[in-house]
């Protein structure tokens, strides 16, 4: 039985004259973990920050368990507590150590205990394995180990949904690979992920499903071994070879 | 020499005078700087409200930032000296005849006076900050009010520190100007003291060095402090790489970053 928890509809988003999503369209089910790959400038990002209300669609709308999000009766920022962001930039608060990153959102915004919220940050930041660096600031880790520290965050908050805008990125290519191993582990845990990313065989191995965006509309969603193995649009063939560099 | 000697009689005759008017000079200037990063810091996180969705939101948004622009610029536009007897006489004035008590008087002029232009130090710190900041707190559902308060207002604070202690010393400079409306301040002091003593150099010399020594202390501590603030940039971890089992802990480094 799928169980519809987000539905982008006609979703446009427009940059003065620049139709950056052209009527999106797309169905993400309770548990899965959605790839979104495309070509560089094809609305990947912008889907995932409208999404979040970080970008203001210009039409269309955006269903979370059947609600409009951008309806007056839905709490923008409980929406948003509920669906997690991990970014490319990591975005840890710079005045705060890894500890603390983790449990002032659950304090301001959920209005936990302290100590309740302290627990659930240990508990998700020895998750990610990053135990070892509570109190370190974000200047004194490395890339792969605020990253991870960024999805303790998320995760701290007991997000229904997590949107990844690759978040593998910005890291150096030793780090890559600990920070897919958290998201590789979470994926089987039931949590819903939309994951933006240029790693291809992460696409393939953990994603159920895969989403090829190209200049802002949806040009192929589908399970990730059609999608790499049997392409449908010549669009898709095209960026698959120039990423992967066969065939 | 008749220099020296008449100085020290005029410490030694108008030492309490001296004292009052160093202390009332102190209190202003210091509550005055405080009271005016509040004011800055409320403008700051008014001004950056995100854009109101409704027609009459927008409205009220339009005409706050008109004010909080208008009060900017007429209080960094005109000299304080002016803005003290507008303000004191203008109250005088509204309230047939009542003169506000000295003291407080003095406190509110320095204060909306540095609130003008702490509003324009606190924008370029907010400014400043990381956009991934912004939004990395929205992301996990914090208000503009949280966001301003938990993260930008304590990164604000910390690299604005230098334009504030500037602000303070400016302002025991400037709070000689409030002899005008009669606060007894130092400069005030220093008027009273002259026409008693007769003696309009070496007096003004005596407060000359006063200010110099409060200003000169007042930044050596601060500057101390910003120094502390800045926070030391190296760090070391402590423990063994060997053994996973012994306890790994990230330890601020003590030397000096400057
Ligand atoms: N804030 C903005 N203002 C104006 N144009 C924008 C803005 N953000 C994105 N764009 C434009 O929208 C288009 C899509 O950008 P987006 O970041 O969504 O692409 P992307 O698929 O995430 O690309 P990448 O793989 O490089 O991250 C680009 O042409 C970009 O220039
Ligand atoms: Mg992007």
């Amino acid at each position: 039985m799928s169980d519809k928890i987000l539905e982008l509809s006609h979703l446009a988003k427009k940059f003065g004259e620049n139709e950056v999503l052209k009527d999106i369209n797309l169905t993400v089910n309770r548990g899965e973990v959605i790839s979104i790959i495309g070509s560089s400038g094809s609305g990947k990002s912008t889907m995932l920050r409208c999404i979040n209300l970080l970008e203001e669609p210009t039409d269309g709308k955006i269903y979370f368990k059947g609600q409009d999000i951008q309806s007056k009766e839905c709490k923008i920022t409980e929406y948003r507590s509920k669906v997690g962001m991990v970014f490319q930039s990591f975005n840890l608060f710079n005045n705060m150590t890894a500890l603390e990153n983790c449990i002032r959102p659950q304090v301001t915004v959920l209005k936990r205990k302290r100590a309740d919220a302290e627990k659930i940050a240990r508990e998700f930041i020895e998750k990610v394995g990053m135990s070892a660096y509570v109190n370190a600031r974000p200047s004194q880790l490395s890339g792969g180990q605020k990253q991870r520290i960024a999805i303790a965050r998320a995760l701290s908050m007991n997000p229904e949904v997590i949107l990844f805008d690759e978040p593998t990125s910005a890291l150096d290519p030793e780090m890559v690979g600990e920070v897919l191993a958290v998201m590789r582990d979470l994926s089987t845990t039931g949590l819903t992920m939309m994951v933006v990313t240029h790693e291809m065989q992460f696409a393939r191995e953990v994603s159920t499903r895969v989403v090829f965006m190209d200049s802002g509309v949806i040009l192929e969603d589908t399970v990730p071994e059609e999608i790499f193995t049997n392409p449908k649009e010549a669009r898709t063939r095209e960026f698959l070879t120039r990423i992967l560099g066969t065939n | 020499m008749q220099f020296f000697k008449n100085v020290w009689e005029t410490l030694v005759t108008y030492h309490s005078l001296l004292l009052e008017g160093l202390g009332y000079t102190m209190l202003i200037a210091l509550t005055g700087t405080i009271i005016g990063l509040i004011i800055g810091i409320i403008m700051g996180i008014i001004r950056t409200i995100p854009r109101a969705k409704t027609g009459f939101g927008r409205v009220v948004q339009k005409v706050g930032n008109f004010i909080i622009s208008a009060y900017v610029e007429i209080f960094r536009g005109t000299p304080m000296m002016v803005q003290a007897m507008v303000i004191f006489w203008g109250y005088a004035f509204i309230a047939g005849g009542n003169t506000l008590p000295l003291v407080p008087a003095g406190i509110f002029i320095v204060s909306i006076n540095t609130g003008a232009y702490m509003t324009e130090i606190v924008r370029g710190g907010i400014i400043s900050i990381d956009k991934g900041q912004f939004e990395g707190a929205h992301a996990v559902g914090m208000t503009h009010f949280q966001t301003m308060f938990h993260v930008i207002i304590p990164q604000v604070m910390r690299n604005i520190l230098p334009s504030v202690s500037n602000e303070f010393v400016i302002n025991i400079k400037d709070t000689s100007v409030l002899n005008v409306i009669g606060v007894m301040e130092l400069f005030y002091q220093a008027e009273k003291i002259q026409s008693m003593n007769l003696q309009i150099f070496e007096t003004y010399v005596i407060i000359c060095v006063i200010y110099f020594i409060m200003t000169f202390a007042v930044t050596r501590i601060l500057r101390f402090f910003e120094k502390k603030l800045s926070g030391k940039k190296n760090y070391v971890i402590c423990g063994s790489q060997s053994d996973p089992a012994a306890e790994i802990r990230v330890m601020e480094d003590e030397g000096d970053v400057r």
